[in-house]
């Protein structure tokens, strides 16, 4: 999916070489997947929501970037400032028996400066291609935003919710962003600029400086991920409303703050994950569908739990996309959505079913 | 029956009107073939998510093999469409029992995220396949013909589809209110209540899963002959997703809101996609943003769809009496023996870890005796209770009825010996009116299958099966609540409920957990009074209960639990002088 395997050529006989540029274009994509899977697990655990916009994030992190790459002004920013609006309106709505001053103003400070200030850089460049940092800090917090104020808007209110309401609520919000994102940015694909235009070569392979971004940033995540919710309060916490909702809040925990951190933090890491793979494929505005949910068989591989098992989950998968890419690329994606039936069953069998008490 | 049928026959002819009438533009024929199609399929998911509670985002591929089984056989062999229309069926009732068997395992969000992944999978399948056209599809498929009559156009075609629409929603209908539609419908509550009463829910889910692949499976096949072309895109995930859309906004758990969601749906997307271009400028799909943020609102505003929420504003016609009279289920049991032992718990243990819920616990129930389970809370009273029933697998040792062991039995094995249960958590189809909570007891003593049910000819089993339901209902005093709403009752009464639910299995053993919480004073004594009429009539009955004066003055033998131990077995009277008890309950004596 993200680089393309398909080029090297016709059928040939396994060799030691192809074998090497195989493994090393399945763990470059594997390392995205793994990165993907990893903020589903996050917001799954923490909010029991199945992330299906996690593809949007992609897509509009990417977008953005190339966007503001070529000097233009992305749809996304006006978007996040419309759902910053909307996200305020619900806060007064929700305060109105209630009315601080407090309250209101951490309200506006959040949902109105803080994407008017991002607006008002980018208006300040006025059009000229900033710096690729520059650009890369625009496009994360353009989709922070938008991530924050998803939650606050379409899944906040439905919280308490079964985890089959939230799911459809979020193939919703999946068909919105993804609407959007054909109004932003068109039906033709954009590249973005890569982070580093260095390459190194060990023995056959060639290492771009991209893919070694891709690498370290993956694993600085997951590590960071992992001490985050093992050892710091926050992240403690974040896991307490994941088990119990209404224990959390009773322990003084506010659940609804740990939404919004945890689609915070999904929406930085699907925003990365695009800027990462931009500048090594073209992408299309519903490319981040697809490969979100190949982020998410691995996530399911993990159990929704696990995220070291996601992690290999996921270069896993990036593997056998890589491989079936060359001996059957007509069904490479018939291959890799197939590879989820059995992992699903053997899930199901090693854990059955616990009665849910719903009402 | 005819009040039921008679607004379907309004409907039916209405729509068979319109056509006729002066002035109607073809366009509008045309929106309502697309609607009558997507109703067929979104009919389907009402029974498959609305009311068994399976989510499925894949119905889009079982059009798909509908509609490129017709394609390809009509097309390659030249077989007439009637002929492929079995066919069609049942490929696409292949497919859902290959895929059922592996996803309808699958566990809470497992399932719908499986759906999702071969949703895809076989999107693409369809996409790539040589023989099936790749992503042109199939063209040229023949119209459906009567004689002479081809159905080109879609006025013609229009007929096949809305016939089809109001045969399935019939036997929908009739499939829900029948023996397999209760079992079907308390799938959506957990697993544990209906196999208790013998449902096979692994069975149920496979039977509905294929019934709504058939129903996508049969708009298929109309579709392919609709638009004479096949090819991948109208199969793929997105629309998916839309089916599911559509019936979540019609009203999930109505076969009518089905049709509704379909209409609305589809006459907004016609309207938006001419509209929204025109307001906002510019191409691109603007209505699936309109699309997504209206699912969004729905599932915050309205989460029940606005099939009830239409339905409130007519009168409710629905006020069933008592189910007619019928004749009398016969009796499971031939003979009920007047002494010797019924259940004999041996030694049975239940570790969960390290946690020893239930230790090498002993004892056992005579017939026509009541027993009474007690003991502080957390001692392993319920953990008994589901061992005995089958729904834990006991550690270590042994539980026997009649002196046959039934470890290892499973739950619809055990209530088929005659040993029914209620629980302690009360687990009743709240959305099903008492009678047919009641009548799901009766489960095992009917015999029709679904197909009969949809045929409607189960009508002399299922009034056998109302009749004994009602009367049991009688029995335990809630005559007058029969038609009212199970989750509308006090928790109290839901108990007696569950109570007249377990009677239906006619068993031979009652275990009854907590029956007497939440009841008041005269109540208990009515319920006291019921309990001692069954054990002299030849019912012996278990129970777990915390309400001392209700237990010393009803049961026969008393067997006290702590900490998952056995610490005293006697008369009420023994019991209440034994001085471990008295420890166990009061603490140690200073």
């Amino acid at each position: 999916m993200v680089s393309g395997a398909d080029s090297v050529g016709e059928r040939a006989a396994l060799n030691t070489t192809i074998l090497l540029f195989l493994l090393q274009d399945g763990i470059t994509n594997g390392a995205i997947y793994a990165l993907l899977g990893l903020a589903l697990v996050l917001v799954f655990a923490v909010t029991r929501i199945i992330l299906i916009p996690q593809g949007e994030f992609i897509t509009f992190g990417a977008l953005t970037y190339a966007s503001l790459s070529a000097g233009q002004m992305p749809g996304t920013i006006k978007l996040a400032v419309a759902m910053g609006v909307v996200a305020f309106a619900f806060d007064l709505f929700t305060f109105r028996k209630a009315l601080h001053a407090k309250r209101v103003l951490r309200s506006i400070a959040v949902n109105i400066v803080f994407p008017m200030a991002i607006w008002g850089v980018m208006w300040a460049l006025g059009g000229r291609p900033g710096n690729i940092a520059l650009n890369i800090a625009l496009s994360l917090l353009i989709v922070a935003a938008i991530g924050l104020y998803l939650y606050r808007i379409a899944f906040q209110p439905i919280a308490h919710t079964s985890v089959l309401v939230l799911l459809i609520a979020s193939v919703g919000c999946h068909l919105a962003l993804q609407g959007f994102g054909l109004v932003f940015f068109g039906a033709e694909g954009q590249r973005g600029p890569a982070i580093s235009s260095d390459a190194i070569t060990i023995g056959a392979l060639r290492f771009t400086g991209q893919s070694i971004a891709v690498y370290g940033i993956t694993i600085a995540l997951i590590v960071g991920l992992w001490l985050f919710f093992g050892y710091t309060l926050y992240g403690k916490a974040l896991r307490a409303t994941a088990v119990n909702r209404l224990g959390a809040r009773l322990a003084g925990i506010r659940t609804s703050l740990s939404g919004q951190i945890a689609f915070l933090l999904a929406s930085v890491i699907g925003a990365i994950s695009g800027i990462l793979i931009v500048p090594i494929t073209t992408l299309y505005y519903d490319t981040g569908f697809l490969i979100g949910l190949k982020g998410f068989i691995a996530a399911i591989i993990g159990g929704l739990v696990s995220y070291p098992l996601t992690a290999a989950a996921a270069i896993l998968v990036g593997c056998v996309e890589a491989f079936s890419s060359f001996y059957a690329s007509n069904y490479k994606e018939v291959i890799v959505f197939t590879l989820i039936l059995p992992v699903l069953v053997l899930r199901s069998l090693a854990a059955p079913e616990v009665e849910e008490e719903k009402d | 029956m005819r009040q039921r049928l008679l607004p379907i026959l309004v409907f039916a002819l209405v729509m068979a009107a319109i056509p006729f009438v002066p002035g109607v533009p073809p366009f509008w024929i045309v929106l309502l073939d697309n609607i009558g199609l997507a109703a067929l399929v979104a009919m389907g998911l009402v029974l498959l998510t609305g009311v068994g509670g399976l989510t499925s985002f894949g119905q889009a591929a079982f059009c798909g093999f509908g509609a490129y089984t017709t394609a390809y056989l009509t097309t390659a062999y030249g077989m007439s469409p009637w002929l492929t229309l079995p066919m069609s069926l049942i490929v696409s009732g292949l497919a859902a029992v290959l895929l059922g068997i592996i996803t309808m395992r699958l566990s809470g969000h497992y399932l719908p995220l499986g759906t999702i992944a071969w949703g895809i999978s076989l999107f693409y399948l369809f996409s790539k396949l040589e023989f099936l056209g790749r992503n042109d599809g199939i063209s040229g498929i023949p119209p459906l013909s009567i004689g002479t009559w081809k159905m080109l156009d879609p006025g013609s075609i229009y007929f096949p589809i809305w016939i089809a629409v109001i045969i399935c929603a019939l036997l929908s209908m009739n499939l829900l209110d029948s023996r397999t539609g209760r079992a079907i419908r308390a799938l959506r509550r957990g697993h544990i209540a209906a196999e208790a009463f013998g449902v096979q829910t692994a069975r149920a889910k496979l039977l509905v899963f294929i019934y709504a692949a058939v129903l996508a499976g049969l708009s298929g096949w109309l579709y392919a002959h609709f638009q004479r072309a096949a090819n991948p895109t109208p199969f793929g995930p997105h629309l998916g997703i839309e089916y599911l859309f559509i019936a979540v906004v019609g009203g999930a758990g109505y076969v009518w809101g089905g049709v509704l969601g379909a209409a609305v749906v589809v006459i907004l997307k016609e309207v938006l996609q001419s509209y929204l271009p025109l307001i906002f400028g510019g191409g691109g799909q603007l209505e699936t943003i309109v699309f997504g943020i209206l699912l969004v609102a729905l599932l915050q505003l309205a989460p029940t769809g606005m099939w009830p929420w239409l339905t409130a504003w007519l009168p409710s016609g629905d006020s069933r009496k008592r189910p007619a009279p019928a004749d009398a289920l016969p009796a499971r049991n031939d003979h009920r023996p007047d002494t010797g032992v019924l259940l004999q718990v041996d030694k049975a243990r239940k570790q969960f870890g390290g946690v020893v819920a239930v230790n090498d616990v002993s004892f056992n129930v005579q017939a026509r005796e009541i027993v009474a389970l007690i003991g502080p809370n957390g001692a392993g009273k319920s953990t008994t209770f589901n061992l005995i029933t089958g729904v834990l697998a006991a550690t270590a040792g042994k539980v026997a009825v009649f002196g046959k062991s039934i470890s290892g039995a499973r739950p619809q094995e055990i209530v088929n010996l005659g040993i029914a249960r209620t629980f302690q958590h009360v687990k009743l189809v709240p959305d099903m009116t008492v009678l047919e909570n009641v009548a799901l007891g009766a489960h095992l003593r009917g015999r029709s299958g679904a197909l009969a049910s949809m045929l409607r000819l189960d009508r002399a089993d299922e009034a056998k099966l109302l009749a004994e339901a009602a009367k049991q209902i009688e029995r335990v005093g809630l005559g007058d609540q029969m038609n009212q709403l199970a989750g509308s009752l006090s928790l109290g009464q839901q108990r007696i409920v569950e109570i007249a639910r377990a009677l239906c299995v006619d068993p031979l053993l009652l275990l009854l957990d907590e029956p007497a919480a939440g009841l008041r004073h005269m109540e208990k004594q009515q319920l006291a009074a019921l309990l001692r009429q069954l054990r002299d009539g030849g019912m012996s009955v278990l129970l777990v209960e915390h309400d001392m004066g209700f237990v010393m003055n009803l049961a026969n033998r008393i067997v006290v639990l702590d900490f998952g131990t056995k610490i005293a077995e006697g008369t009420p009277a023994d019991i209440k002088t034994n001085p471990d008890v008295i420890k166990a309950y009061l603490g140690a004596v200073a």
